[in-house]
């Protein structure tokens, strides 16, 4: 049943221009930056630097694509998200959800999972045009998975927070405000209070759970703050929908 | 006991302190239409969202042909079909897509859809709008797909929430057609303003006012209230009210503003010939005679207003 909604979601996306025009505006920017990494990595590496201080083709053109993809999904997710529950309450039409026989949390994670679907597009898209540096070298592919994994669990976790303040409005623009601002927030609170390694600040900040992913490590503690984060917020969405349900 | 549908029991629902909805139990059985009335804001939409477990009730419970809504509610919601008082359309979809993705979420399975999607179309005359976006259909046309997305999945108890507001003369007499047929095999509950609906279509009708329910009964009974034992006379030159009641069968006589005379009698001895008769041979000058109905407006006002002086 999580998917029958996940596959509506999926099909709201796409039934306007705007799903395609997504994929194509940012496919467009990531292609460039690919493009241009590409290009200067050869002006670059071409002997002003000492063999010693040379990076591999994949760190260099990685770093500066995922380094845009995870900026770009900071716009784009609110944008995205910020009509899964809103929209459905300003039109009306979350009664055709609770009247249909699905649980609050099969309603909640099939929108989820709906437009995570969406964004591992995205994500694919920039894997499949990183791998095809193959052809002419030999790419690092655990650095290539490592910052892919990351990125689709960055981006899943703009989804559940995008989905929760989706659900406390019934606008929404309100909604994706909301959203940009909560996840710029989480971004950038790790750079106000900087110098304390294991201050709190750094332990909630989003981009310094995604650096490692970016520098090519797999951390599990990383992938557990990922996780947790995602079940918080779909938590605590599910437990709003359900307070609509009791208090009208 | 199997063949009761929808069994409501001290429905409670409270409102910041305030009692939208209070204490209304009713029972359903199989093949009945049951019509809801009452003014505005008197909680049937309240009492319906709790039926369809849209709202959780604050006291009291709600079973659907025996399975508990506040327990079980996915089987419960299996069993019912809803449409709420704004048709709840997605409107950037065909009718067809939306019809496909209601049947596919209610529970239908992969190969029936497409023929569940076709009997629901021809059931509600949307097998031309098909290919149509909702956003781009007028009104009338949108409470029509709101009304197919109810039936798609062929539910036991079909609950609709003013079914015919928007609609044209010709369309709202198609939906009554539908709503009957419907009552064959399904149990349907519908709410609405329009008494003559009611008393076209519905087996049972339920009047609610201040989250009461004052009546409850078949519609038989509203109707025998509404008939009454009245006649409706016209005279040119009118007898004084002492005569008139001589007329065997005749029990008071009541002049009404309008110049007519509002005759009561004895329940089945209607006095309609003798009064004739002695209106010819004693020259009355009747120009009007005819059973007098109090509307069913009357009656509903009259139940609504016992309430309030209560």
């Amino acid at each position: 049943m999580i998917l029958k909604v996940a596959r509506k979601e999926l099909k709201s996306v796409f039934a306007s221009p705007m799903g395609w025009v997504i994929l194509a505006l940012l496919q467009f920017g990531f292609g460039t930056y690919f493009l241009n990494g590409v290009n200067e990595y050869f002006e670059v590496m071409s002997g002003a630097i000492r063999p010693a201080e040379r990076t591999g083709v994949t760190m260099f053109i990685g770093q500066s694509v995922f380094g845009l993809a995870s900026f770009v999904m900071l716009f784009s997710v609110p944008l995205l998200s910020m009509r899964l529950i809103s929209e459905e309450r300003r039109s009306n039409t979350l009664p055709f959800l609770f009247s249909a026989p699905l649980s609050l949390t099969e309603i909640v994670l099939g929108k989820f999972i709906g437009l995570v679907a969406f964004l591992s597009i995205l994500v694919a898209m920039i894997a499949v045009m990183l791998c095809t540096l193959n052809a002419w070298a030999d790419i690092d592919f655990g650095y290539l998975f490592s910052n892919v994994l990351g990125l689709w669990l960055l981006v899943a976790s703009f989804s559940a927070l995008g989905l929760y303040f989706s659900s406390l409005t019934a606008q929404p623009v309100v909604a994706a405000i909301i959203t940009f601002i909560a996840l710029f927030g989480l971004l950038i609170v790790d750079r106000f209070l900087t110098g304390d390694e294991a201050s709190v600040t750094n332990y909630l900040s989003l981009m310094h759970h995604f650096q490692p992913f970016a520098r090519g490590l797999i951390d599990t503690a990383d992938i557990t703050y990922f996780l947790l984060f995602i079940v918080t917020f779909l938590t605590l969405t599910v437990r709003r929908l359900d307070a609509d349900r009791l208090r009208g | 006991m199997t063949t009761l549908t929808v069994e409501a029991n001290n429905l409670t629902r409270i409102y910041g302190g305030r009692e939208a909805v209070s204490d209304v139990s009713f029972t359903l059985s199989k093949g009945e239409v049951l019509g809801f009335l009452g003014p505005n804001g008197a909680g049937k939409s309240t009492t319906m969202k709790m039926i369809t477990g849209n709202l959780a009730p604050s006291k009291g419970s709600v079973k659907i042909c025996g399975v508990d809504m506040i327990e079980n509610p996915k089987e419960a919601k299996a069993l019912i079909g809803y449409l709420p008082e704004t048709p709840p359309l997605y409107r950037e979809f065909t009718v067809d897509e939306f019809l496909a993705i209601a049947a596919r979420l209610h529970g239908v399975s992969a190969k029936h859809i497409r023929a569940a999607v076709q009997r629901a179309k021809e059931r509600c005359g949307l097998t031309e709008m098909s290919k149509r976006l909702i956003e781009n259909l007028s009104k009338g046309y949108q409470q029509r797909v709101g009304i197919a997305q109810a039936i798609i999945h062929n539910p036991m108890v079909v609950i609709l929430d003013e079914p015919t507001v928007g609609l044209d003369p010709i369309q709202i007499r198609d939906i009554r057609a539908l709503i009957k047929e419907l009552g064959g095999e399904h149990s349907v509950i519908l709410s609405t303003h329009i008494l003559p609906e009611v008393e076209m279509i519905c087996d049972h009708v339920q009047i609610i006012d201040k989250g009461k329910l004052v009546f409850n009964g078949s519609i038989d009974v509203l109707k025998q209230q509404r008939h009454g034992n009245k006649l409706l006379l016209g005279l040119t030159n009118p007898p004084s009210h002492d005569v008139l009641l001589k007329v065997a069968g005749v029990e008071s006589v009541e002049a009404l503003p309008n110049g007519l005379l509002r005759v009561r009698y004895a329940a089945g001895k209607v006095p309609a010939e003798a009064l004739v008769q002695a209106a010819v041979s004693k020259g009355w000058g009747l120009h009007q005679i005819n059973p007098d109905q109090t509307s069913l407006e009357d009656v509903f006002v009259q139940l609504t207003y016992q309430d309030a002086a209560a």
